[in-house]
């Protein structure tokens, strides 16, 4: 490698990458064979930037030219700035030194289009045949299908990497027309159920013959950019919904516009990124996937937003109050995890240690639960009292004040959660 | 009070274990060796380590314990926090005393103080799987240095042997002084005198490959790209990745040229 070149490369390709923040590298069953380089499915973060995000894959574009102008994008067309192209070699070499030195679980690659999707796609999976084929590497491998990019491809891609990932960037198709122009909703929905059903093909088959071919065994994920266009948290979430259960994704990532360019079609440069918002939408997208909410229950059309000064769960407790109190002692683990400042972990472990005895306040507080924010939706057996004479706008200041005077400025862009 | 005084190890614990009931020792304190806070006025016992008696009291343990259950004593035992030894003790009395499972007995205070120790060594053999940076030397050989506060390398040797099966590697702990060496077939544990200056230009360039340097470079300066300056938390990156490991961090590291 020319030393000095692929440095400033990576400084261009990295740096143009990073918004997209999927940066999962779990979920997938890939192990070491004959005695080659890694294997997958621990989902180690290696380092944290400094803005608090987790690194665990070398996450770059393969070029940022890009024959297209979707205007929320650095490497969009028209926007002037330095432009860069890896070799096929050069993210081969990359990737396996960083590997090797325990820097990384992978490689995350994606690309701005040049000449067309085809030609992109092409070289993405040749970049990844190569890493899998030559250099016996099974470590994580993530890829951005190009849409518009044909199903051989597609296909081929699926083969080797880990997930793939086609992003809707806008949660509707008016956005995505306004700001995208170029792009069409079809060339983004097509791709997804394509992988959908190729994914399901290949498991199926997996079941009857365990040396069938792996296809994506992680699944495919998506990113929506939030705070670039007017639509609220009910579109947003709903657009969720949809992927979680139409298209079986295995994740889907929001994205809090960080303004980039001067476009009045946008969000002017120096409008703070929508952080709050976007972490309130993570903890929506929890509550559907491991606390068995639905989505109409944390937003709907007389509540299309998410509250921003307190978390969905607790939301839609103050909204639920004819719910609680909740017995602890007896209720069911799904009633339990709908407490607010309980924890997956924690239901877990209250289930579990009240076969023992009945577990009083005290007892919660050695099980790590955020009690000043839970004892408002509990009952215990007697001595305890349930203070039943607080109205839902109490109750929220009681927490809200509490948590001033605890987490004074301690706001979290990560999931500082329940 | 009797000062049980044994060599450190699992094993030499569990023969102690043994001997306290063995001898029916009823109030006791632990020791590593004679040197470390010797008690006054109290009858000692030294340990010498026996394979039989350290069985003995693992097979009465297994009985009693789920399989998760019985190799968490295992991670509370590594976790070296302050009074470990005792506080496994009192857990195991416990255990030995009741006719049921008391695994899941949080609201006992042995019961949870062993879950945190095994939490606290689980969090950092975690950590340490995410957190080793190897060098490569001239000859082919993968090191790191680490300085863990629990004691994990016994657990974290599967994973890098399941993952870097095909490179020959040491990761070094500076804080115990010993190291874990893989040699393409097995993982062993080596004793060794480790230069701890080893991120200095001149141990760099002596023994390191030539491509090394700028393989840390690239990755500072990639870990410096991803940064999202108007996202900066520093609060929360000192959470993940706390001050205390940096220095053996590549990325944490200035570069060689402003470095002294
Ligand atoms: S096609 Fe992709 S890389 Fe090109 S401008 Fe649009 S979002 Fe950016």
């Amino acid at each position: 490698m020319v030393h000095k070149r692929v440095m400033e490369k990576l400084a261009i390709l990295a740096d143009a990458a990073k918004y997209d923040v999927s940066c999962s590298s779990s979920q997938s069953t890939r192990k070491n064979k004959d005695k080659g380089l890694g294997d997958t499915g621990h989902g180690i973060c290696h380092a944290y930037t400094e803005d608090g995000r987790c690194v665990s894959l070398l996450k770059i574009l393969l070029t940022n030219h890009c024959i297209f102008d979707c205007a929320y994008c650095v490497s969009r067309k028209s926007n002037d700035i330095k432009r860069a192209a890896f070799t096929v070699q050069e993210v081969v070499d990359l990737t396996i030194g960083f590997y090797r030195r325990n820097y990384i679980e992978g490689l995350f690659l994606s690309s701005g289009i040049f000449d067309n999707p085809d030609f992109t796609m092409e070289r993405l999976v040749r970049i990844v045949k190569k890493l899998r084929l030559e250099e016996n590497f099974n470590g994580y491998i993530h890829l951005k299908a190009i849409p518009g990019a044909s199903e051989e491809l597609l296909k081929e891609a699926g083969l080797y990497a880990d997930r793939l990932s086609v992003n809707v960037e806008m949660p509707t198709e008016k956005s995505l027309k306004l700001l995208a122009p170029d792009k069409n909703h079809k060339d983004v929905i097509q791709p997804m159920e394509y992988l959908k059903n190729e994914i399901a093909g290949y498991k199926e088959e997996k079941k009857s013959n365990y040396k069938a071919p792996l296809f994506a065994p992680a699944g495919q994920s998506t990113q929506m950019v939030i705070g670039a266009t007017q639509e609220n948290d009910l579109e947003i979430l709903g657009m969720a919904n949809y992927f979680y259960d139409t298209m079986q994704m295995k994740r889907v990532y929001y994205s809090g516009y960080v303004p980039i360019s001067y476009d009045n079609r946008l969000p002017a440069i120096g409008t703070p990124v929508p952080m709050i918002r976007e972490n309130r939408l993570y903890q929506a997208d929890w509550l559907m996937r491991f606390y068995g909410f639905k989505v109409n229950e944390i937003v709907g059309f007389d509540q299309p937003n998410l509250d921003l000064d307190i978390d969905p769960k607790l939301g839609w407790a103050l909204r639920n109050l004819n719910q609680f109190p909740v017995d602890i002692n007896t209720a069911d683990l799904e009633l339990i995890l709908r407490i607010p400042g309980i924890g997956v972990l924690s239901a877990k472990k209250i289930v579990a240690a009240r076969k023992f005895k009945k577990l009083q306040a005290t007892d919660l507080q050695k099980l790590g639960i955020a009690y000043s924010r839970s004892k408002y939706f509990l009952a215990f057996a007697s001595p305890f009292q349930l203070r039943k004479d607080l109205t839902s706008a109490q109750i929220k200041e009681h927490i809200l004040n509490f948590q001033k005077s605890k987490y004074q400025n301690n706001f979290s862009n990560q999931l500082a959660l329940f | 009070m009797t000062q049980i005084i044994y060599d450190g190890s699992y094993e030499g614990w569990l023969t102690a274990v043994f001997e306290i009931y063995e001898y029916k020792f009823k109030d006791v304190a632990f020791a590593k060796d004679e040197t470390s806070t010797a008690l006054l006025f109290c009858n000692k016992h030294f340990v010498d380590t026996d394979h039989a008696k350290a069985d003995r009291v693992l097979n009465g343990l297994q009985k009693r314990l789920s399989n998760s259950g019985f190799s968490n004593l295992y991670y509370a035992f590594l976790s070296e926090m302050n009074q470990i030894e005792e506080t496994l003790f009192r857990y195991v009395q416990y255990v030995l005393a009741s006719r049921i499972n008391i695994e899941q007995d949080f609201s006992n205070s042995s019961v949870l103080n062993v879950q945190k120790a095994m939490q606290l060594t689980g969090k950092e053999s975690h950590r340490m799987k995410a957190f080793v940076r190897f060098k490569l030397t001239k000859d082919n050989l993968y090191y790191a240095i680490v300085e863990p506060d629990c004691n994990v390398l016994p657990l974290i040797e599967n994973h890098f042997k399941n993952r870097y099966a095909d490179q020959r590697w040491l990761i070094y702990d500076a804080k115990r002084k010993y190291g874990i060496y893989y040699d393409l077939e097995n993982v062993s544990t080596v004793e060794m005198q480790f230069d701890a200056n080893s991120s200095s230009s001149k141990f760099l360039a002596e023994i390191c490959d030539d491509n090394e340097e700028f393989f840390q470079s690239l990755w500072r300066n990639y870990f410096k790209s991803v940064n999202i300056e108007s996202r900066k938390n520093t609060k929360l990156h000192i959470q993940h990745m706390p001050k205390r490991y940096w220095k053996n961090l590549t990325e944490k590291i200035p570069d060689l040229k402003s470095r002294k």
